[in-house]
């Protein structure tokens, strides 16, 4: 019993190690069901023929994340016809961070033009499940929502035509190829996820 | 002799007049991490920020008031701000605060290599801070609510 305690205790230390930091490559993501700009419900399953997802936890208010804006834009534009399906989600608390809101959700996307959904994780629900800490945050998906790559999109905050590594886009090469990403994790400086005290 | 004289005044009057720190920066962790291993006569406490972090900024007065209340640590704010936005930004922020905590700017921008060098659990958010006695690093995630929790966490982590 005394051996089975310990051996428990073992795997609840290990566990909380591991859930820490939400989900690894390999694990399978939850599918969800958030609002957009347009009004509109977007589930993955909505895209049946989708050979992958882009998720990218990102914000209104965080200036790391509006660097990143533009490269969003593209990158959703460029794959879409490959059949990457980019979503981008709001994981802000507008009570903590009031740029967040739905509505200037709305704005910003109508300013920036942008031709993906944009999703208000409305009550907080889905960023602690995929363990997204800061925006932005990116996870990409299979078409079975295997994650397949998680971190930055590439490895120059400062100067899009200075990136030395497209981490995301290489990602998604090697999905194409059929092989595993590598690196599969990357780390990046961002705002944290803002949620009410 | 007398040439020499007049310098070594310059110099003492320039030490006693300011206060504020000037901004060192550093292209490269690699060049932070040595100037870390050199300063070490006391426990650092080292808060990494930026000027376009809300809860950065909201904190770093009490990086401020530990460095001149608690005689056991040294505190060095290093920001990570936008280049670009060093001298637009940073320099004037500073000026108006004159903080005596020892202030760097670090340029690196491979955070991939970096990040997992300060602690291979940093996802990467800010504001974070890194505690450094004896060489034993303690590292912190998150920011702190008022001046109190974050020194009596210093404490804490600097007697364990």
């Amino acid at each position: 019993m005394k051996k089975f305690g310990i051996f428990a205790l073992f795997m609840v230390i290990l566990m909380s190690f591991t859930n820490s930091t939400g989900y690894q490559p390999g694990d399978k993501a939850t599918d969800f069901k958030l609002k957009s700009v347009d009004g509109k419900m977007y589930s993955m399953a909505d895209y049946k023929d989708a050979k992958g997802f882009i998720v990218v936890f990102t914000c209104n208010h965080c200036p790391f994340a509006v660097k990143y804006e533009d490269r969003v834009i593209e990158l959703a534009k460029k794959y879409k016809p490959k059949g990457y399906v980019l979503l981008a989600i709001n994981p802000n608390d507008p009570a903590a961070a009031p740029d967040d809101s739905y509505e200037l959700m709305k704005v910003r996307a109508k300013e920036k033009g942008f031709t993906f959904p944009y999703l208000f994780d409305e009550g907080q629900k889905i960023y602690p499940q995929y363990g997204a800490t800061k925006t932005p945050h990116v996870f990409l998906l299979d078409k079975n929502l295997i994650v397949k790559y998680i971190g930055a999109i590439d490895d120059n905050v400062e100067d899009a035509k200075a990136v030395k590594e497209h981490y995301l886009e290489n990602a998604i090469a090697a999905l194409e190829k059929g092989q595993e990403p590598s690196p599969a994790t990357t780390k990046a400086i961002g705002c944290t996820i803002k949620v009410k005290k | 002799m007398r040439y020499f004289r007049f310098i070594l005044a310059i110099v003492l009057f320039s030490s006693f007049t300011s206060n504020a720190q000037d901004l060192i920066s550093f292209k490269t962790y690699d060049e932070l991490n040595a100037y870390l291993k050199e300063n070490n006569s006391k426990p650092l406490v080292v808060n990494f920020w930026a000027t376009w972090c809300a809860p950065c900024v909201k904190e770093l007065p009490y990086f401020e008031k530990l460095n001149q209340e608690n005689q056991n640590v040294k505190v060095i704010l290093v920001s990570l701000d936008f280049e670009k936005q060093v001298e637009s930004k940073l320099k004037p922020f500073l000026k108006k605060k004159k903080y005596t905590s020892t202030s760097i700017y670090l340029a690196d921008k491979d955070y991939n290599t970096w990040l997992p060098k300060v602690d291979k659990n940093w996802s990467g958010s800010i504001p974070a801070t890194l505690i450094i006695k004896d060489g034993k690093m303690t590292f912190i995630e998150q920011d702190f609510s008022n001046y109190e929790e974050l020194n009596t966490y210093v404490n804490q982590t600097i007697t364990k």
